[in-house]
């Protein structure tokens, strides 16, 4: 086999991705193993999923207090811990382990990427702390589009904004389906100005004047989604034109690539879970997994989940590293995250038998975050179209034959 | 007694560079080059000196080898010499006396002796231990009889390991024995076996009253099967020691001839397409971090996956490039038989990768094995029940 790039073929990475865990990121995920063992076992989060609180707040306190998770990627000057979202990562990957319900994925990652992204001085701290929750007003489906330079390419076109900003600042719009808007303390809320140009704006304050947050009954019960209004709300302007389009990427791109990490968390449970299981579990005289029918699904498994751990160390060091190669790092994790972790709680629910489609197993929130997590940020499908465009294999359709968000036609309540 | 300092890259490097400048590559002998590395104990460092190593840690050997690559120095073709450098050299290692390492170990890496491997029989494929070429004590040596079946390179091959039975009464894993096999020897009889793609690229071979001395014996009696798991081991998917670039196998010449066919695009194409790029993606990096890890010195189990994951990859996308060619795919090169020049996945056409991608999943241990070896070894999953265990192999249903 050659070992020699051809120009000719798609884009290579410059450089060799470290695939590997550090010795540090390895005693990260001891701390945060221990914390959400004591703080948050499966039975305590599934009694929390039909209390008022579905939002674990003094688990997130915790994390962002007593660990220092909270702000792994954010500079210290911001407060943080000055790490990057290599780290973040392995915090995720524990967070879908316990499939914890703490805002991280939508404060954490995406609201920060996207303040990171201008330089926001005065949000940072607080969230890199622990002490607020920030969330990114998008659709929790979106992910947008390349923008390139094929006349097909709908640049700016694909920016999700369905809030507008008035003459005098104020936001009118309202955002459906937002991740972890539920307790959140503070909006990044992606808008278009009067003339259309498109602009990033802050909101602070969960009772601010003009702010409706609606609760939804969200499939995922462990990750609280809300509907946002926005009726005159007064919004800090973060960013505007290009820099505003190119956060808000950004934050999807980082969103996009740390949510493998979370799904292999996921998928990783599910696995082991499993295998746990059908080695005590007997019928027929022997263990259910002593059957080739079992042995050999449960070995498929195991190598996904080994290629997902590839894949999910690659998009966290493209990040990590700011190599050019994180867009197309970004989408082959959510291509292949998906369908994996997708299949592992399946196969968890299938193999369980009869206990693994009981309420009281846990069975059920991991197959419930498996699902969403597929739909979140994107599907499958719409990251291999996104694939399409970077490394250059062309569809024999348009890019923009393709809604530019998931359902754009919908929804216009 | 002093002991000598620990060999350390540094070290190593030096031992190199003096090596190359007695021998510069350019005007020696691949032979000649080769026997000179093996003698400076710079061939398999972590072998015993005097057995073409230094007794230095193996870890360094990638180190080693990229001082002579990047000096232009020359290595076998791994086709050719793959089963005797990968299979036969650690055998012989492990198991050979003095005059068994001295006689074969030098002339096996400078590429003047070629290796073959008679391990499965039409009657022992998966099941390797139930094989009944039968070795009988004559003397001072042992007379072999039976038939062994996919061997490469038996035809161009001086020697063979081979594993033979010698106790019929016992239960299968207990009555083997394992030879080294002289090739030219009377009573082997190498025949081409032809394939599915037309040509010979493996052979049969009839063993009848072949005669080996009982020097030639690897381990002792009846204990075959544990010399041959020594071997078995170094059987896997060989785990480069660079990485392999992004399209850098089979998906690459697939992705290109989408570029270059605008014609042949269709939308369904495109998914199935892209779902391959995204596995074979996957894959890559599997093997990326694989590697790491080996360079590291923590071997994880995740190359147990990657024949698994690549006989699938191979199989599907030879598939989809017959399709994207269209009515072309319709055609084949040459059913002539004939031994093939490189045989290689990336080499021949469309019509030969499809086919010969089928024995991926075969050769080498089948995918239905190599599940049940991960769900075994890797998940600790109750063993396959085995009916055979106990019994005699003469009673055994065949």
């Amino acid at each position: 086999m050659s070992a020699t790039p051809d120009p000719q073929l798609g884009p290579t990475p410059q450089h060799t991705p470290d695939l590997q865990y550090s010795e540090v990121e390895q005693e990260l995920r001891v701390s945060v193993r221990a914390l959400l063992a004591a703080r948050a076992p499966q039975s305590a989060t599934l009694a929390r999923t039909e209390t008022e609180q579905p939002v674990d707040t003094g688990l997130w306190q915790a994390l962002g207090a007593e660990l220092g998770v909270t702000g792994l990627a954010v500079p210290e000057k911001s407060g943080g811990a000055g790490a990057s979202w290599r780290e973040t990562a392995v915090v995720l990957e524990e967070l879908g382990r316990a499939v914890a319900p703490v805002p991280y994925l939508g404060s954490a990652v995406l609201a920060t990427a996207a303040l990171l992204a201008v330089d926001e001085a005065e949000l940072l701290p607080g969230l890199a702390a622990g002490r607020q929750v920030a969330a990114l007003a998008v659709p929790f489906a979106t992910a947008l589009l390349p923008s390139g330079p094929h006349p097909t390419d709908p640049g700016d076109a694909a920016f999700p904004a369905s809030v507008r900003a008035d003459a005098g600042g104020l936001l009118h719009g309202t955002v459906r389906l937002v991740a972890d808007a539920r307790t959140a303390d503070a909006f990044v809320v992606p808008a278009r100005g009067a003339d259309g140009t498109p602009a990033l704006y802050a909101v602070e304050g969960q009772a601010a004047a003009g702010v409706v947050v609606g609760p939804v009954v969200s499939l995922d019960m462990t990750r609280a989604l809300a509907d946002l209004s926005f009726d005159g709300a007064a919004g800090r302007l973060l960013a505007e034109g290009d820099d505003a389009v190119r956060a808000v990427r950004t934050a999807l791109t980082t969103g996009a690539a740390l949510l493998a990490s979370e799904q292999l968390g996921v998928a990783e449970w599910a696995l082991e879970t499993t295998t746990a299981y059908v080695k005590e579990r007997h019928q027929f005289g022997r263990p259910v997994g002593s059957f080739q029918a079992v042995k050999h699904r449960l070995a498929d498994l195991w190598v996904s989940v080994a290629q997902l751990r590839a894949v999910a160390r690659n998009a966290a060091d493209a990040l990590a590293t700011g190599s050019a190669d994180a867009p197309v790092a970004a989408a082959l994790a959510q291509a292949f995250a998906s369908p994996v972790a997708v299949a592992a709680t399946e196969e968890a629910v299938q193999l369980h038998g009869g206990i693994g489609f009981t309420w009281e197993h846990p069975a059920h929130l991991y197959l419930k975050r498996a699902k969403s997590a597929s739909i979140a940020l994107g599907t499958a499908d719409r990251h291999r179209a996104i694939l399409a465009a970077l490394v250059d294999l062309p569809s024999p359709l348009p890019l923009s034959a393709l809604p530019l968000s998931p359902h754009s036609e919908e929804h216009h309540g | 007694m002093s002991t000598p300092p620990p060999w350390t890259a540094e070290s190593l490097l030096a031992a190199v560079h003096d090596l190359l400048a007695e021998h510069d590559p350019a005007t020696t002998s691949v032979k000649d080059f080769l026997g000179a590395r093996y003698d400076a104990g710079l061939a398999w460092i972590h072998f015993p000196e005097g057995f073409g190593g230094l007794a230095a840690p193996r870890s360094l050997q990638q180190v080693v080898n990229d001082a002579f690559a990047a000096a232009g120095a020359p290595t076998l073709d791994p086709g050719r010499h793959g089963i005797g450098l990968g299979m036969a050299a650690p055998t012989l290692l492990a198991f050979g006396d003095d005059a068994v390492k001295n006689r074969f170990l030098r002339p096996l890496w400078t590429g003047e002796e070629v290796w073959c491997q008679l391990f499965s029989e039409p009657g022992a494929g998966s099941d390797l231990a139930a094989l009944g070429t039968r070795a009988v004590r004559d003397g001072d040596g042992w007379t072999v009889d039976g038939q062994k079946v996919w061997t490469s390179l038996a035809h161009e091959a001086q020697w063979a390991i081979l594993v033979t039975r010698t106790d019929p009464d016992v239960p299968k894993h207990r009555g083997m024995t394992y030879f080294v096999c002289d090739m030219t020897a009377p009573g082997v009889e190498v025949r081409p076996l032809r394939q599915a793609t037309g040509e010979a690229e493996f052979n049969e071979v009839f063993l009848t009253g072949v005669r080996i001395p009982d020097a030639h014996r690897l381990g002792e009696v009846g204990d075959g099967w544990r010399v041959a798991q020594t071997t078995l081991m170094n059987e896997r998917v060989a785990i480069g020691s660079h990485p392999v670039p992004r399209e850098g196998g089979l998906i690459g010449l697939v992705a290109r001839r989408w570029r270059e066919q605008p014609e042949a695009r269709t939308p369904g194409l495109h998914d199935a397409l892209l779902r391959l790029w995204v596995d074979a993606e996957a894959a890559r990096l599997t093997g990326e971090r694989l590697r790491q890890q080996l360079a590291a010195g923590q071997p994880g189990p995740e190359g147990s996956a990657a024949k698994l994951a690549f006989a699938r990859l191979n199989q599907q996308i030879s598939g989809l490039e017959l399709e994207l060619l269209g009515g072309e795919g319709l055609t084949y090169d040459d059913w002539t038989f004939r031994r093939p020049a490189h045989p290689s996945m990336e080499g021949g056409t469309p019509g030969y990768r499809y086919l010969r991608a089928k024995g991926n999943s075969i050769e080498g241990g089948t995918s239905e094995i190599l599940r049940t070896i991960i769900a075994e070894r890797i998940l600790g999953l109750p063993p396959e029940i085995r009916v055979d265990k106990d019994v005699a192999w003469k009673d055994l249903a065949k």
